[in-house]
């Protein structure tokens, strides 16, 4: 029916970022930019959202935070990578503690690259994630229809 | 107008409460979207459309429903069937005291909702709405106490039909009330559990661990309560009914312009506020009417 696309809710997860691609997205949410207008809300509570958005590269704690997170919230749900250090780790992926992007430990629907990246971008890739979410919930009823 | 209530007066009382009943969820909703497009416009922002209320509740009942215990839903169904109760009795013109028991009701249900679950934030968000509902009661209560001795009867239909204006009688006790909705609506600076604007003050507060339909529900109850509690203000004003839902209305934006020029307060401040201007205000209201007879 298209409410996903009306009311996306978002939660905000720091990975190991340096926060310039989180106050790009917090800025996206600012007079500014003004990604409210869409219904987005940045929520607190996992339970609650439907987008996850990471921002940061994945080390062996972010890791955990992370599946935690994901684990909590309800389907349908997509992840979105904001920033190249997300995406793949960027500069830093050879390090000794960098696991990768964040697509080493979870499935990633929506790649939103910069650095840091810009706030069109990031609402470009809200909308596309937005996309996934729909895509998303019609297999769920695909599914539940052929199992049920 | 007039023809309204001439319709409202031919209805029997059911059919005043269906009327309620499947009404007040558009009604609310509709007040909660144009809470938010004036608190962004406010902000210099565009903010969402008017109907966000609506898209955000049909999307949630979409969501699949993640709880912790299989308990905590049932306090939320039972949130929503005493202030729904409370709500049509209102509206319905019966006794006004058996609506304020049954909102307190629900709202005791909502409290142990929140500590159904094991989440700490939720806890916390709990007992901050414990402290509310203290804050808010005896104001309440004075409420029901100031239509009683004006009007003599705590019958809501008679009240409405009062030719008199209250405002005139009970000045004290309508800016009694005007303060404690502020923490009824949950708008700053009274928003301690589960802050409307606030997103992510205390996790989510009371609804930390709530999803999907739960979540849904628990924001179609708070449409009902805010239509109930708008209703009450029309009281104040019955002897004009387009002055009184002017009046309404205004107080509404004026709840919405306090909430986005205040700070939260702590709670002890909210209670002792609460409880200083309901007994400088409401009782005195009582007093004067006590020394008048």
């Amino acid at each position: 029916m298209g409410w996903f696309k009306r009311s996306p809710w978002v939660i905000h997860c720091n990975a190991t970022s340096c926060n310039g691609c989180d106050i790009e997205f917090l800025a996206s949410l600012s007079p500014m930019y003004d990604v409210g207008r869409f219904g987005v809300i940045n929520v607190g509570s996992p339970k609650h959202a439907d987008i996850l958005v990471v921002t940061g590269s994945v080390n062996a704690k972010s890791t955990q935070v992370l599946k935690t997170i994901y684990a909590q919230m309800p389907n349908p749900k997509v992840i979105m990578a904001v920033g190249l250090c997300a995406v793949s780790g960027c500069v830093f992926q050879d390090c000794y503690n960098v696991h990768g992007g964040v697509d080493k430990v979870l499935p990633v629907d929506v790649y939103v690259p910069g650095c840091a990246a810009r706030p069109e971008s990031i609402i470009d890739g809200l909308f596309k994630a937005c996309d996934k979410l729909e895509e998303k919930y019609m297999q769920h009823k695909e599914n539940k229809r052929k199992a049920g | 107008m007039n023809t309204l209530i001439e319709i409202y007066q031919s209805m029997s009382i059911f059919e005043r409460m269906l009327a309620y009943v499947i009404l007040a969820p558009f009604i609310g909703g509709l007040l909660a979207g144009i809470d938010r497009k004036l608190t962004a416009r406010l902000q210099g922002r565009v903010g969402p459309p008017i109907r966000q209320s609506f898209f955000d509740v049909l999307k949630l009942f979409q969501k699949e429903s993640v709880v912790v215990n299989k308990f905590q839903n049932f306090p939320i169904i039972l949130f929503f069937i005493f202030t729904v109760l409370a709500g049509a009795l209102f509206f319905g013109g019966a006794n006004f005291l058996l609506t304020v028991f049954s909102l307190t009701l629900s709202g005791v249900f909502f409290v142990l909702s929140g500590f159904s679950v094991s989440s700490p934030y939720s806890h916390v968000g709990a007992e901050r709405e414990i402290i509310q509902t203290a804050s808010y009661e005896p104001m309440i209560i004075l409420l029901a106490a100031g239509f009683y001795l004006a009007t003599g009867t705590f019958n809501v239909g008679e009240i409405a039909l009062y030719k008199k204006p209250l405002i005139l009688a009970l000045p004290g006790i309508f800016a009694g009330y005007l303060f404690i909705l502020t923490i009824k609506f949950r708008k700053s600076p009274f928003d301690l559990s589960m802050s409307h604007e606030a997103h992510q003050e205390l996790v989510r507060g009371l609804t930390t661990e709530f999803s999907g339909p739960a979540l849904a529900l628990i924001e179609i109850t708070h449409w009902y309560e805010n239509v109930l509690l708008l209703g009450i203000i029309y009281l104040f004003f019955a002897f004009n009914p387009w002055l009184a839902l002017a009046v309404t209305f205004g107080s509404y934006l004026f709840e919405i312009f306090i909430d986005n020029n205040y700070a939260r307060f702590k709670w002890q401040l909210t209670f002792m506020s609460s409880w200083v201007f309901t007994a400088a205000v409401a009782v005195s209201n009582v007093i004067v009417f006590g020394l008048i007879r």
